[in-house]
């Protein structure tokens, strides 16, 4: 069987599963999103803080996915839940890092002439230095959706959604006649997925 | 306005001792700041300047002391309301990069709920009050505009909302020279007609002179040294450290305190003549004054050039005869501004203008020398008699 034999009797499929990775990857960044942003708002202005987030940040990011996936098929079971969960761990880091950076360069005069003018800290932070942080916080969000689009492949490996199921049944059947569509097509389509999400950030 | 005869700031025994250093950075200062003066705050880099300023709008908190402002103990209310009442002008200017030059300035009158009416009022006015045009700036970014527009535009936003006080740290200090004292002199007209009290930080003696009412010169932890006004402190330096401060040329420096509009400017002293005057009547004029130069002026009475005798030739246009007029100083201009520029002129003379371009006459290097005698006679030295 040829990729495209494939692609013509099966594209209903690769097309559920793009649009699975596709929403699995969005929640996975807007929760991380939400949960990031908050999080380096709360200690952008103070140096301890930052580096202890800092430092556990980058310590979930480097335990490996496998180990995430088999730590919460025991606490949650398997499916969508445990693998939008590790994602948005994944997406955490570099939407941490980016918005404390993006904060913290705001030049310190306007800070100080927006205190100085009377806005209270909320208003500065909506608009002031949320403002002129947001290219710094929107490249690292858009690190995060090309980074966790791969990482979320592995999530199949626990019932996850997404393009991974077809590598992974691939990789299971190898030798039979859909292996190597199932793989192509699997691995073209999260490489095209990263790239459009990519350039719709860029 | 509160009771009269309170200061519209009153600073009580205000210190600032900041965590993990020895001596505080300011300490115990007591000051009176009248209102409707520009009150300046001058001394070395490090003396405490800053702290003492920022502390008034409470950027910094005091470590004691008290904070009045028109009688009222300010030292523990809402320190954003509190700012809100005062403007506050700092060197790096800190205009928004991400709004336009009318957004930047609307800022507090938006927080103080103003209308949109309104607030577009205000923001064209500003802009004409500080020299922008408002047609061509007001849509502008920071970015776009010179140091010296920003530092104006900087200025208007800080007064955007009237507050009877304005703060300025070193509000001119990162410009060039000549729109340093550019900028000097048109705040010092605004401040003719909005009659602001004004605490003023620099570390520009000279600067402190001419635009000060009063000077509070200071010294480590914002001790103050002597606080009088620019005349006193001039002719009767209170110690050392200020005569130290002061520093060399001090009668130079006693040029700051006249304006040339305090001497006498001459009118009559050069010939002028018009654009329309004809070449005879030119060579007439010159001749009867028995001066080496005519002053032409333009339609609208502008000095426009210097024609000697031999500039004036039959064929030729007046307006393209002799040499431009450099520049003008304003009336505002302080004796050593037009020092300078005699020194620049080729034939002496600095042509003094009033606030709107017109001639007003001119003055020479032997009135500057009159008025130095002046002050040497008028105003003695104690312990120099
Ligand atoms: N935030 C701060 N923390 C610690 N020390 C400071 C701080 N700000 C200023 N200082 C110190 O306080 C002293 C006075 O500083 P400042 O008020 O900025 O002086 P000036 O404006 O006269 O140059 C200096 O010795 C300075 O190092
Ligand atoms: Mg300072």
């Amino acid at each position: 069987m040829t990729v495209s034999s494939y692609l013509e009797r099966r594209w209903d499929v690769v097309l559920q599963l793009t649009l699975e990775h596709l929403i699995a990857v969005g929640l996975a960044v807007g929760i991380a999103t939400l949960l990031g942003i908050a999080l380096a708002i709360l200690v952008y202005r103070n140096d301890r803080a930052v580096a202890v987030l800092l430092v556990v940040v980058n310590t979930l990011f480097t335990v490996p996915a496998l180990a995430y996936f088999g730590a919460l098929i025991v606490i949650v079971g398997l499916g969508w839940t445990s693998a939008i969960t590790v994602l948005a761990i994944y997406a955490l880091l570099p939407i941490v890092r980016n918005t404390i950076t993006g904060l913290r360069e705001v030049d310190p005069a306007v800070v100080r002439a927006a205190t100085g003018m009377g806005m209270s800290k909320t208003q500065r932070l909506l608009r002031v230095e949320l403002p002129l942080a947001y290219p710094v916080i929107l490249s690292g969000l858009r690190v995060a959706t090309v980074l966790i689009v791969g990482i979320a492949a592995i999530g199949s490996y626990v019932a996850g959604p997404g393009l991974g199921e077809l590598i992974f049944s691939g990789l299971s059947s190898l030798g039979s006649v859909r292996a190597v569509p199932e793989i192509t097509i699997g691995t073209v389509a999260i490489v095209l997925v990263a790239l459009v999400l990519d350039a719709i950030l860029a | 306005m509160s009771t009269p005869g309170e200061p519209m700031i009153r600073l009580d025994k205000l210190t600032k001792q900041y965590p993990g250093q020895e001596a505080p950075a300011v300490d115990a200062v007591d000051l009176a700041v009248p209102t409707g003066e520009i009150v300046i705050l001058v001394g070395p880099s490090g003396c405490g300047k800053t702290t003492t300023l920022e502390m008034i709008n409470r950027l910094i908190e005091p470590s004691s002391g008290r904070i009045f402002l028109e009688g009222e103990d300010v030292t523990h209310v809402n320190a954003d309301q509190l700012r809100r009442r005062m403007g506050y002008v700092i060197q790096q200017i800190g205009l928004f990069p991400h709004q336009t030059i009318a957004q930047n300035i609307a800022v507090v009158p938006r927080m103080l709920g103003w209308k949109d009416a309104r607030i577009n009022d205000r923001v064209d006015e500003l802009l004409h009050l500080v020299g922008l045009d408002p047609g061509r700036y007001r849509n502008r970014y920071p970015k776009e505009m010179s140091g010296g527009q920003r530092q104006r535009v900087g200025v208007a936003r800080a007064m955007a909302a009237d507050p009877p006080v304005m703060l300025m740290d070193e509000p001119f200090g990162a410009t060039d020279p000549i729109t340093r004292e550019r900028l000097q002199n048109e705040f010092l007209r605004i401040q003719e007609d909005i009659r602001k009290t004004i605490v003023f930080v620099t570390h520009d003696i000279d600067e402190a002179i001419k635009m000060g009412d009063r000077i509070a010169i200071l010294a480590e932890g914002s001790q103050i040294a002597q606080y009088d006004t620019p005349e006193a402190i001039l002719t009767s330096p209170a110690s050392e450290f200020v005569e130290q401060f002061l520093g060399s040329g001090i009668l130079l420096k006693r040029l700051n305190l006249s304006r040339v509009e305090d001497v006498h400017v001459a009118t009559g002293e050069w010939p002028t003549i018009g654009p329309d005057t004809t070449y005879d009547q030119a060579r007439q004029h010159l001749q009867q004054s028995g001066r080496t130069h005519l002053l032409l002026l333009d339609a609208q009475r502008r000095p426009d050039r210097w024609i000697a005798a031999i500039d004036l030739d039959r064929d030729r246009d007046l307006s393209m005869a002799g040499t431009r007029v450099q520049a003008c100083v304003d009336s505002r201009a302080t004796l050593n501004d037009a020092l300078q520029e005699m020194l620049l002129n080729a034939n002496g003379v600095a042509v003094v203008v009033d606030r709107d371009g017109v001639y007003a006459g001119t003055l020479d290097l032997e009135t500057i020398i009159a008025a130095i005698r002046e002050m040497r006679s008028g105003t003695a030295v104690p312990g120099d008699t």
